[in-house]
Order: C-alpha cells, then sequence, then structure tokens
C-alpha cells in the first residue's frame, strides 16, 4: 500500500511532467546557463582551474535543483491540489516519498545532460570510474532532494517562500555540496582516488538515510494545519 | 523565578565586572602573549553558543511532536542567543586569528561547522520573523534538521587539516590561567540562563496579550 501511493504520486508528477515538459526544459538550460557563468570565473588562459569540473557540476545541480524543487510544489499549489492530496486517506509518509522519487528523477535527467557537458567543456575525465561517479551522484542528488522536498513541501503554504527555499535550504545540505564535491573531485584526479572517493560515497549514503528517516518522520506533524 | 531575577541580575553584574580583573591578572601566555586573553572571553562563548542550540533543538523536537507551545517560546529564545553568543565568538575568532595564524579566516574544520551551525540558527530566525503564518513549525523543523547536520557537518568538513586547538587544551591550562577561565564559563552561563528566561517569558507575555485580544475582540 505505501510504495502504490508512493508511486501513484510520483508517476502523476511525472504524467504532468511529461505532457508540458517545462521543469525539465527550464531546469535544464538554467543547470548549463550555470555552468557557463562559473565557466568565466574558474576558466583562466584557457584552462580550468584544479578541481573545478566538479565543484561547478554540484553547485549546478544544487541550484537547478531549487528551482526545480519551487516549480514543482508551485505547480501543487495551483488550485490546492497540495491540500487535495493531503486530504486523501493515505499515508502521509508516502505521498512524501513519491514527491521525492519525482524529483530525484527529474533532477537525474538533469544531471545525465549536465555531466557530460561539464566533463566536455573542462576536460574532467568522467569515464575514470562511471559506477563510482553514478553513485555519488544519485546519493548526493537523493540527500539533497530529501532535504529540498520536505522544505518546498511546508514552505507551499508560506509567504516569501521563493527566497525561504535556498535559505532554508543550502545550509543543511552543505555536507552534500561538500561530500559531493570533494569525492567528485578525487575521481577526476589524473590517477582517480578510489579510497577517498569511497568514503565521501559512505558519508553520502549515511546522510541520505538519516536525513530520509528524519523526513518521513517529521512530515506529519510538520504539514498538519 | 520571578522573586529570583533581581539578585541572579546582581551576581551577573558582579560577575562581569569582576572578570575584567581576573583576566588581567591571569598569567601571560608564553607564546601569544596578550592576544591570549580573548580566549576567556572566546571560548565561554562557544560553550554557551553551543549549549544554546542544543536547547532550541530540543525544545524545537518538543514543540514539534508534542504541540506544545512552551517549547516554541523557549526554542526562540534559545535561537536568538545562539545567534548573539555565536556572533561573539564569530568576532572574536577573527581578531585572535589574526594575531595567532596571521590570517583573519582559515576554512578549518571548527571555523567552518561553527560558521555553518550560526547561518541555520539566522536561517532559523529569518523563517520566523518572514515566514508568516505557521513560520513557528517551519522553524521548528529548520532546528532539528540543523541540530542533526551538526555532526555531517563537522566530519565532511573535518577532512582539512584542522589548526585549531582542540577542546583537549582546557585540563591542559596552567593553574593560573584556570581559574579565570572557569570564572568566565560560570558568569556567561549564568547570563545566558537569564537572558533565556527573560526572553522566553517576554514571549510569553505576547501571546498572553494576543490571546486577551482576540477575546476582547469576541466580545
Amino acid at each position: 500500500m505505501f510504495l502504490k501511493v508512493a508511486w501513484l504520486v510520483m508517476r502523476k508528477d511525472l504524467t504532468v511532467e511529461v505532457r508540458s515538459r517545462e521543469i525539465v526544459y527550464t531546469t535544464v538550460f538554467f543547470a548549463v546557463a550555470c555552468v557557463l557563468v562559473f565557466a568565466f570565473a574558474l576558466v583562466k588562459e584557457g584552462r580550468p582551474l584544479e578541481d573545478a569540473a566538479a565543484g561547478i557540476m554540484w553547485i549546478s545541480v544544487a541550484f537547478a535543483g531549487t528551482l526545480a524543487l519551487g516549480r514543482t510544489f508551485e505547480r501543487e499549489r495551483h488550485s490546492e491540489t497540495l491540500r487535495a492530496l493531503m486530504l486523501a486517506p493515505v499515508s502521509r509518509p508516502a505521498i512524501y516519498v513519491g514527491k521525492l522519487l519525482g524529483i530525484v528523477l527529474l533532477l537525474l535527467i538533469v544531471e545525465a545532460v549536465l555531466v557530460p557537458l561539464v566533463g566536455l567543456l573542462f576536460h574532467a575525465p568522467i569515464w575514470n570510474r562511471p559506477l563510482l561517479l553514478i553513485a555519488l551522484l544519485v546519493s548526493g542528488t537523493v540527500g539533497f532532494s530529501a532535504v529540498g522536498t520536505l522544505f518546498a513541501a511546508m514552505l507551499v503554504r508560506a509567504r516569501s517562500r521563493d527566497v525561504m527555499l535556498p535559505i532554508l535550504l543550502y545550509p543543511i545540505t552543505i555536507p552534500v555540496i561538500i561530500a559531493g564535491v570533494r569525492g567528485t573531485a578525487a575521481l577526476f584526479e589524473p590517477v582517480p582516488a578510489v579510497d577517498l572517493a569511497q568514503m565521501w560515497l559512505a558519508l553520502l549514503a549515511f546522510f541520505d538515510v538519516v536525513f530520509v528517516t528524519l523526513s518521513l518522520w517529521t512530515f506529519e506533524p510538520l504539514m498538519t494545519e | 523565578m520571578k522573586k529570583g531575577y533581581p539578585l541572579f541580575v546582581l551576581l551577573a553584574v558582579v560577575l562581569f565586572s569582576v572578570a575584567p580583573i581576573m583576566v588581567a591578572r591571569a598569567p601571560y601566555e608564553a607564546t601569544m602573549g596578550l592576544v591570549q586573553k580573548i580566549f576567556y572571553y572566546h571560548v565561554p562563548s562557544a560553550m554557551v553558543m553551543f549549549l544554546s542550540a542544543f536547547i532550541c533543538g530540543i525544545a524545537s523536537a518538543v514543540y514539534l511532536f508534542k504541540a506544545r507551545p512552551e517549547a516554541d517560546r523557549i526554542a526562540a529564545a534559545a535561537a536568538e542567543l545562539t545567534v548573539v553568543f555565536g556572533l561573539i565568538v564569530l568576532v572574536t575568532g577573527p581578531l585572535w586569528a589574526r594575531k595567532a595564524w596571521g590570517v583573519w579566516w582559515q576554512w578549518d574544520a571548527r571555523l567552518t561547522s561553527t560558521l555553518l551551525m550560526w547561518m541555520i540558527f539566522v536561517a532559523y530566525l529569518l523563517v520566523r520573523r518572514f515566514g508568516g503564518p505557521g513560520a513557528e513549525k517551519l522553524g521548528a523543523a529548520m532546528a532539528v534538521f540543523g541540530m542533526a547536520n551538526v555532526p555531517f557537518v563537522y566530519v565532511s568538513v573535518n577532512i582539512w587539516r584542522t589548526i585549531h586547538p582542540t577542546t583537549r587544551v582546557v585540563p591542559t591550562l596552567s593553574p593560573g590561567m584556570r581559574g579565570p577561565f572557569w570564572f568566565c564559563v560560570i558568569a556567561f552561563m549564568l547570563l545566558f540562563g537569564l537572558l533565556l528566561a527573560v526572553r522566553a517569558r517576554l514571549e510569553q507575555r505576547r501571546a498572553d496579550v494576543e490571546h486577551l485580544y482576540l477575546i476582547a475582540g469576541e466580545e
């Protein structure tokens, strides 16, 4: 039942998205624009600074993720569909998981465009350890989205939610950014530092477990009016 | 508690007026000399900041799960004090660092995690102030998540080289420094307790007034 509800919520979000493709298009374009903006700051004499590729990649993901989170819940605010979802006789954490899966999937699509682009533009060896890189990206995205989905959901009713989301989200997700950037930078070394990347991956996985649990736990009291 | 206020305020005034004399009489540190005296304000403020953040996190969790308004008032008061004492830490720290390390700021584990924690509580205050209706819950979630975040921040930034002295420094203090140090710690803790009680009471009074307005409106 729990998984079925989560699946239905996710499918609903994806169906809406597939029909308009609004969030995917705008978020991908925004992420690419971010990469360009950072390129002007971090490329010196035609060469990117050391570790710049990993940093640019993760910052773009974080910025684009904030945008996608804001838009997804803005959509739910129209005609009060989030309230309708909350009134449904299903467990609230299942709704949270459904929304989370939708966001994660969306961000993974964005990353599928972004990562090869960063590899291309900044000569980053993304094929060094592709599986480990994917694991870092997925666990980082889950951690970022776990906190983001909860905060975006509770900000739906708040004034000035567009400003509040990044203010709340960035300080909390700093460990994700640090672990993501350092882990990816370790993989982009000429000789990839695999054990270092694995250590960061373990930290990300631990972060995911703690914050998904905490979100599931607090979603119910937070969404009760 | 109400009757105790004047007594505690008096005690705090006495402690804070004696503290500079104690600090001035403490022995000079061999390498840093006079600058090291910042220590007597820097470290107690940091202790109070962490205690206050911890109180805010616990009170927020109680408020979130038990919906007790008193807990929210304590959380709000503690968050404000975390920001105030954090500011003292973040101002005295660079002053000391400039002399001890030659730079104002060092991206070291302790500094970075303190700054981040301070930012989480600034975000808490911002969301309470500008979040509109229901902002108390948003703030409470921020405090709970912020508290859960502290170990992650600490571990993740700890990979960088740490040059800040650890807390192990405290037991190794020379006897002449130990007295003034603990004196300052007690003074700061007392000040913190007083401010917390006063601030929570103010919040309580505000809620009472709002309640009275509601009743008057209904009649």
